[in-house]
């Protein structure tokens, strides 16, 4: 039987060699994701304020043009705010993939269905919202193939990745937001592009 | 005979982003905003990002912020509402400094009735947020009450909204 790859194993595979990667995550599950594979001065969390990661990310990805942008959230959080595709398609931002960890569901509440396992395809709404260059990913190499695309590809990109249902557990990162707003501000500050790993 | 008609205050307030060096305009559109939306889309320092909602823009500055560029939001007042959570769960639970001009309506001379319940709960919802509120009703004061804001967000990673209100950009006419 064919089964979607775990959402911890596409994390890591997406930060593989992350260089100077700049990260942001959605709020709940995707925030656990990117704190199972350590704590990083280059990454947000989100905590709160479901439905705006992206857009968060794209307000990054137009402060910062030279440096690449990439957002990690889930299906809810994602549905929560599709006008933000439309908005990512008209700015057209080389430099800013976005990743969607779809477990069709909302994980945080008890694992309600989401729409996206109930006919919503996110990768059909956001290529109709006029992001081009779209695909649901079903597997874990075509993840790694993802990966190289987001270091090297002009942008903006999309990839809905199909992930396994049930909890990965929570890995929870700081919690303060002004703190970690802050370390974020000077990291990039100090690094001005030239951090690796 | 209305000042607003022999001061460009939208030009006003347009030299005071280019001064303070805030160079991203998210905006929802608005009749009151036109003429600074124009100006800002022809600036070649400024991007301007037109959201499918306010809300967006939450998050967008709040994003731009991080990587060091400062920006504000263009909205109406009903935009206001679609703001909220963004507001206290982003902005305020981590301090973004968070700049927003909002045109009004529902005011004095409204022609539209839906439109006042909105206008009349946008300086408490803000001020319930924590957002500072400032009005601005007179065109040769509100270059510099948008200074001021802007440097009170900026400074001190602060919430501010500017209610430029229809005294200022005057009445929806419907026609009439």
């Amino acid at each position: 039987m064919f089964s979607l790859p775990d959402r911890r194993m596409v994390i890591a595979e997406l930060l593989r060699d992350r260089g100077d990667l700049l990260v942001v995550s959605g709020l709940g599950g995707t925030t656990w994701d990117l704190a199972s594979i350590g704590d990083h001065d280059l990454n947000f969390y989100l905590w709160g304020g479901m439905g705006n990661a992206v857009p968060m990310a794209l307000g990054l990805a137009l402060a910062q043009p030279n440096r690449r942008v990439l957002v990690v959230t889930g299906d809810g959080e994602m549905l929560m705010g599709l006008g933000a595709f439309a908005t990512v398609a008209v700015q057209n931002p080389t430099n800013l993939a976005i990743a969607v960890i779809d477990n069709e569901r909302y994980g945080e509440t008890g694992n309600q269905l989401s729409h996206s396992a109930l006919g919503s395809d996110l990768t059909v709404i956001a290529r109709g919202a006029g992001i081009k260059n779209c695909s649901t990913l079903t597997e874990l190499s075509a993840v790694g193939s993802f990966r190289d695309a987001l270091h090297t590809t002009i942008g903006p990109i999309l990839g809905v990745i199909k992930v396994a249902a049930g909890s990965a557990g929570m890995v929870l990162p700081p919690r303060d937001g002004v703190s970690v707003k802050h370390r974020f501000r000077h990291a990039l500050f100090c690094t001005k592009g030239r951090i690796s790993n | 005979m209305n000042t607003s008609n022999v001061v460009d205050w939208p030009a006003e307030i347009h030299s005071v982003l280019t001064r303070l060096e805030i160079s991203l305009v998210a905006y929802v559109p608005d009749a009151g905003h036109r003429r600074l939306i124009e100006l800002c889309i022809a600036s070649e320092g400024m991007r301007t990002v037109p959201l499918t909602s306010e809300e967006e823009g939450i998050g967008l500055l709040a994003g731009a912020w991080l990587g060091h560029r400062r920006g504000i939001l263009l909205m109406q007042s009903s935009g206001v509402g679609n703001c909220v959570n963004a507001i206290a769960s982003i902005t305020q639970a981590c301090a973004f400094p968070l700049l927003m001009l909002v045109a009004m309506r529902g005011e004095e001379g409204e022609k539209n009735p839906w439109q006042i319940p909105m206008g009349r709960t946008t300086a408490p919802v803000f001020r319930a947020l924590g957002v500072s509120v400032a009005r601005a009703d007179d065109a040769g004061s509100v270059g510099l009450t948008v200074d001021a804001m802007a440097r009170r967000a900026f400074d001190g990673n602060a919430a501010v909204g500017v209610l430029l209100t229809q005294r200022l950009i005057g009445i929806k006419s419907f026609g009439k």
